[in-house]
């Protein structure tokens, strides 16, 4: 019998299949159950983040960031913070330094419970999700307590973080961090030894080290497959050189290892947060400078000139010095990164916003190439991706 | 680390001497000016130089600035893992220029090429798959150009009668409010009227 070409059909994943996390729309060629080649189209949720940017000062654009990554909302504005931070010239007072390391920490976890448990809910387990989302409710009013919202936060701000904590509230944390390890235990004990688990992850998505460094990996993709790389600890920012961490490194650069660096960094931010309780220093935690942060409620009912820096700021903002900059952080995904471009106006001339999960998304036709359909589901949950940041 | 740069950079100027144009530091970090025929040439040094090493493209991006003859400054973002440095690789084209691609250099470069392309129109040849990465099916123009507005061209809507999504113009209830917050104290450096008095400075000068 002579042989025939079968042409490969084409399959559409998505844009509304609960495994895509979102809104991706895969397109994939397959011959019979092997993917051949995935096209993922994206921007179904551009909202043109970095356009807005440009038209708004440099306080006005703070909110925009928690709606990039809204699973870890704070440790977007870190970056950018940062950046405006680094064109002033101007340094955040120690206290607020460690709230906003803490609350970063927090939001680590809050990324590391969902991506966990839907991943695991995407390779078959259902339980993890209904343990991890409870935990994430007790993170969440965390945040609801520092800064008033569960999700869009606001909270750091260029010049430190905008209100101190609330009494009581490091107590509570403590005693979270005493008690959710022993959750972490308990979905370690369902997903890590599990047979089924181990069978859709294991050797599934491999990535070389080399390859990670091409495709622009950062973060868990990049240590999954054993490169020590953290920028915590490689290029620290605001106080984390003051604190005490492990980096955990993936063997294989699978799927399965991406999962245990995820498990063991929440430990590890556990141990951060636990250092930053015990540090916690006293003290203002923004900067004394008027024209960056607003004056206190009571001195704007007494001092005139409290009064006209609080209308100056909330209307004109603040000016930035010309120049261009790139402040990276560690966020729970990678590296997110911003660079700002000013023109000494009050708005950003340029902001563009480095997302780890579009790097990381660009790899799909690669790591998916060869792997069977329910595998390239396995892929996308390890990736972490949120399309709130992929499509900004 | 301002050492460590400052090394660098004197490094990369003597290797790559007719390729640069200009070199700086700004806030602790390392800008290289480049022809844009040298792209290429200067990403591959980068990345397999044994004193670079910079094997990761971070990011890409372009900054549009109209004013200028050659109006987009592409910024390439690269990290180097093994010396824990940053540095930025600039060059300026304009809409027509085309720019040599980067995905064969680095294959993170594919996806930030097409997002560059959709976003800015700069065109990138030899690049395998330039389609449009961040706008819907079918848009028109590029959206972070200057001179296109915040508002857009087009909107859209589902007609209840067509059942289907229909593109209309954008119709504004209100006009898109642009405030100049540059108060005249601080803001204008000529105030009206400056004219006249450099005209008669010429004059006397002239006389």
């Amino acid at each position: 019998m002579a042989e025939v070409q079968i042409k490969p059909l084409t399959l559409n994943f998505g844009p509304q299949h609960p495994a895509a996390h979102g809104v991706l729309r895969l397109v994939l060629e397959m011959d019979g159950e092997v993917i051949e080649r995935a096209d993922p189209h994206i921007g179904l949720l551009h909202r043109g983040t970095e356009k807005l940017i440009e038209y708004k000062t440099y306080l006005q654009a703070v909110p925009y960031f928690d709606r990039l990554d809204y699973v870890a909302p704070m440790n977007q504005e870190h970056a950018f913070a940062l950046a405006v931070e680094r064109l002033l010239g101007i340094e955040v007072p120690i206290r607020g330094q460690y709230i906003r390391v803490l609350y970063c920490e927090i939001g680590r976890i809050l990324n590391h419970l969902l991506n966990i448990t839907t991943f695991a809910i995407d390779v078959g387990a259902m339980t993890p999700i209904l343990w991890g989302f409870e935990e994430r409710e007790k993170l969440m009013e965390f945040y609801e307590r520092a800064c008033g919202a569960r999700l869009h936060a606001a909270y750091f701000r260029p010049g430190g973080v905008h209100q101190d904590l609330p009494a009581g509230l490091l107590e509570d944390i403590a005693t979270f961090c005493e008690t959710f390890p022993q959750v972490i235990d308990d979905i370690e004990g369902l997903l890590t030894e599990n047979r089924i688990f181990r069978q859709r992850t294991v050797d599934i998505g491999t990535v070389s080290r080399e390859e990670a460094e091409d495709w622009g990996f950062s973060g868990v993709m990049m240590r999954g497959s054993g490169v020590g790389w953290d920028l915590r600890k490689s290029q620290p920012y605001d106080c984390y050189a003051d604190l005490e961490f492990d980096i955990p490194v993936g063997k294989n650069g699978d799927c399965y290892d991406r999962y245990l660096c995820r498990m063991e960094e929440m430990r590890q931010s556990l141990r951060i947060m636990q250092q930053c309780i015990e540090k916690m220093p006293e003290g203002p935690v923004q900067v004394a400078d008027q024209k960056i942060t607003p004056p206190k409620r009571g001195e704007m009912k007494r001092s005139m000139e409290a009064l006209i820096h609080h209308f100056k700021l909330y209307t004109e903002g603040y000016h930035v010095p010309p120049g261009d900059t790139y402040a990276a952080v560690e966020a729970p995904k990678g590296e997110f990164g911003v660079y700002l471009v000013a023109d000494g106006s009050n708005r950003p001339y340029r902001c563009k916003i480095r997302a780890p999960g579009f790097m990381h998304l660009a790899a799909m036709d690669f790591m998916c190439k060869g792997h069977m359909l329910a595998d390239s589901v396995a892929i996308l949950g390890s990736m972490d991706i949120v399309f709130g940041e992929v499509d900004r | 680390m301002t050492e460590a740069l400052q090394d660098l950079g004197d490094y990369l100027s003597a290797a790559l001497a007719e390729d640069l144009l200009d070199r700086d530091i700004g806030h602790g970090q390392l800008n290289l000016h480049i022809k844009r025929d040298s792209l290429l040439k200067v990403l591959t040094l980068l990345r397999d130089d044994q004193n670079c090493q910079f094997k990761q493209l971070i990011d890409l991006t372009a900054v549009d600035r109209p004013e200028q003859a050659e109006r987009m400054e592409l910024v390439y973002n690269l990290l180097s893992l093994k010396l824990n440095q940053r540095i930025r690789v600039k060059l300026s084209t304009d809409e027509r220029s085309p720019v040599a691609s980067a995905a064969g250099v680095f294959s993170a470069a594919i996806w930030l090429e097409r997002e560059a392309w959709d976003m800015f129109g700069v065109f990138f040849s030899g690049h395998p798959d330039l389609r449009r990465i961040l706008t819907d099916y079918g848009f028109e123009g590029h959206p972070l150009r200057k001179d296109f507005p915040l508002t857009g061209f087009k909107e859209v809507r589902y007609d209840q009668e067509q059942k289907r999504v229909v593109y209309e113009p954008v119709k504004l209830p209100q006009e898109f409010r642009h405030f100049d917050f540059l108060s005249p104290w601080e803001g204008m450096l000529r105030l009206p009227g400056d004219e006249k008095a450099e005209a008669e400075k010429g004059e006397e000068g002239g006389a």
